[in-house]
């Protein structure tokens, strides 16, 4: 179906349906529990997943195919919320607009620094990855102001010209009226609540075909061809294949996933700054990628999940909620606990997902989605030894450098 | 005129003479061996002729045109490839992609975006690259990780990754370097039915004297970056410039 083999096609299905269950999925805790805190099922949190989720997926293409490391890709995320918001000050809150022209505009930047950069390999083509990253970050910051609006970000004005602008026309982003900031239904089930917005569902969708198409480059020629180019350039270069081209397009595919991210975030909330160009952030895409799985098709998805979950649900965690869990302790070991915790939480999130993030590299070099791996195959031992080893959605361990 | 015409080819690296008027002529369907003791600058020509190195005077021309100034992947497109010392292969791939990324190579040059047809869907090479495997003995380690390969099945898969491209010259840089006896001997027979098969031009740079006896047509004797002498194998092993090349570098 759709261009897929069988075992493919299901694969595709089961993402579907996870995606299009997120909401439910995401909120296991009935409200006002203790653990409530824990779901992740609210509208902001879920558009992150899906977006993040692009931005991974598409990262993925350049680093986890061809193992050139990027440090640059948040540039391109940035240029395509900047040009989103244009689109909205320009003509109107609808995404139609910006969305495509999002894509083409990152693109084109990648095309550029692509060109320039992938003149080098390894540790050369990240550092000029990351110094082309940083010159667009400096530029969006200050001297471009008068494009960027500087460090108050991009945001639409009540005098903005918007010129399509329609009299009954929503005032914030939507796609043909469909609002992206409303949810279209919430569901109080019991003591649960499950909210259904439609951003969420809009990202999503367009995450679905996202994946869709990397699952396509994955299995096509040219996925092929980017593997070569990871594992040995030499026999590459003298079977006759020029792999520079290759990894250009990789580049650029990558850079419009990133380009597309970028205006989905912009389409969810009507705002584009400089910060979400810094290297910071080009830095989280790689996490991500390599928390997940290197080079598997649903790793970078879940190494984006995993990072914004621990972003948003960790930070949140403070010293009251933390005096309530250990409350049960005597009175001066739970002071103690709860100082030691209190770094592990808040504005100290970092620490833990550092932590986490450790552990996965060292005990799961391929990643979580090694892990699942891992654990079916445990499950699986005791019904049938066959299966276990599907190099469709289980690559052979790739090497851990950016060669 | 031959496959391959060498003309006063000469390369130095800084004060060191490599290769110094190196005249050569591989002719079509023959397996072309070039010899000589270490440093002779055997790697230094076969470079010359993949442009992995740009001479610095003289010319090689393949099937009349000039490899000189091309890229080794432009070389390969007009038809040369090339077997390395320790096999160069696609270790993260499987044996089956491995012979993959030569057919497409060759069927669409060296560029091409195809990112939405699936690799199976290709039917007619995915078959053209059973065909080889099976040829080569390899058919039932098709679904094998290449780099998990020993070192004989490496170099017989590298061997039908250039086969499957149906070049018109094959270049073979010390194919037995390092290898058991037993090794050796397979690989030698592994030529030589190419060779009959195919109709294919090799030329080999070989240390191996038991290998170039049993292989090759014609043999260039090449000493201190220059060709010494180019005859049939018969009348080299009595050569007594051969032999002193040889002992020379034994003392």
């Amino acid at each position: 179906m759709l261009g897929l083999n069988k075992k493919d096609t299901r694969f595709l299905l089961i993402v579907i349906a996870l995606t299009l269950l997120t909401p439910i999925i995401l909120q296991p805790f009935p409200e006002g529990s203790s653990l409530a805190q824990f779901n992740a099922g609210y509208p902001d949190l879920m558009q992150r997943f899906a977006i993040f989720g692009i931005f991974a997926i598409g990262f993925n293409i350049l680093f986890g195919l061809t193992g050139y490391l990027s440090f640059g890709h948040a540039a391109f995320l940035g240029v395509g919320s900047y040009t989103v918001v244009w689109m909205y000050k320009l003509l109107d809150y609808n995404v139609i607009w910006g969305l495509p022209l999002a894509i083409i505009t990152s693109g084109l930047f990648a095309l550029l620094i692509g060109f320039v950069s992938l003149r080098r390999s390894g540790i050369y083509f990240s550092i000029l990855t990351l110094a082309f990253a940083q010159m667009s970050y400096n530029l969006a910051y200050s001297v471009l102001t008068p494009i960027t609006n500087g460090e108050t970000g991009l945001q639409v004005y009540t005098d903005d010209v918007q010129i399509l602008m329609g009299a009954n026309e929503p005032q914030s982003p939507h796609f043909f009226g469909i609002v992206m900031r409303e949810n279209f239904w919430v569901a109080d089930i019991g003591a649960w609540e499950f909210t259904f917005n439609n951003g969420y569902y809009f990202s999503a969708v367009i995450a679905i075909l996202a994946f869709y198409l990397s699952l396509r480059i994955f299995r096509s020629p040219f996925g092929l061809m980017l593997r070569a180019i990871k594992t040995n350039q030499t026999r590459l270069n003298y079977t006759g294949l020029n792999a520079r081209p290759y990894t250009l397009a990789a580049f650029v595919i990558s850079g419009m996933y990133a380009g597309l991210a970028g205006g989905l975030l912009a389409a969810m909330d009507p705002l584009a700054g400089a910060e979400r160009m810094q290297w910071t952030a080009s830095g989280e895409v790689v996490l991500m990628t390599i928390l997940g799985g290197l080079g598997t098709m649903m790793g970078p998805v879940l190494g984006a999940g995993f990072i914004k979950y621990f972003e948003n649900i960790f930070s949140k965690i403070n010293e009251q909620v933390l005096r309530q869990w250990f409350g049960f302790l005597p009175d001066g070991l739970e002071g103690a606990v709860v100082w030691v915790a209190e770094y592990f939480v808040g504005s100290g999130w970092h620490l833990t997902s550092g932590l986490l993030f450790m552990l996965v590299v060292i005990f799961l070099p391929g990643g979580l989605v090694e892990g699942g791996q891992k654990l079916a195959g445990l499950f699986k031992r005791g019904k049938s030894d066959e299966d276990i080893d599907d190099p469709e959605h289980q690559p052979k361990q790739s090497p851990h450098v950016a060669e | 005129m031959g496959l391959l015409e060498v003309k006063g080819v000469g390369k130095r690296f800084g004060g060191l003479q490599a290769l110094g008027n190196v005249n050569l002529s591989v002719q079509e369907n023959s397996v072309h061996a070039i010899i000589g003791p270490n440093g002779a600058g055997k790697s230094t020509l076969l470079n010359c002729f993949v442009g992995k190195l740009i001479p610095d005077e003289g010319s090689v021309l393949f099937n009349g045109q000039s490899v000189l100034g091309r890229t080794p992947h432009e070389i390969n497109q007009m038809g040369i490839s090339r077997v390395f010392q320790t096999p160069e292969i696609f270790g993260d791939l499987d044996v089956m992609e491995n012979m993959m990324i030569p057919c497409f190579a060759k069927r669409d040059g060296a560029f091409r975006m195809h990112a939405f047809e699936g690799v199976e869907n290709e039917k007619e090479l995915v078959e053209k690259a059973e065909q080889m495997l099976i040829d080569v003995n390899m058919i039932d380690k098709r679904h094998m990780n290449a780099a998990s390969m020993s070192r004989g099945d490496k170099r017989r898969l590298e061997m039908a990754m250039c086969l499957v491209q149906d070049p018109k010259l094959l270049l073979l840089d010390e194919p037995t370097a390092g290898m058991a006896r037993a090794d050796t001997n397979n690989t030698i027979d592994l030529l030589k039915e190419i060779n009959e098969k195919r109709d294919i031009t090799m030329a080999i740079i070989e240390h191996d004297m038991h290998v170039v006896f049993s292989l090759a047509e014609r043999i260039t004797v090449l000493a201190q970056g220059t060709p010494l002498v180019e005859d049939t194998p018969e009348n080299i092993k009595g050569h007594p410039k051969v032999q002193e090349a040889y002992l020379g570098e034994a003392h």
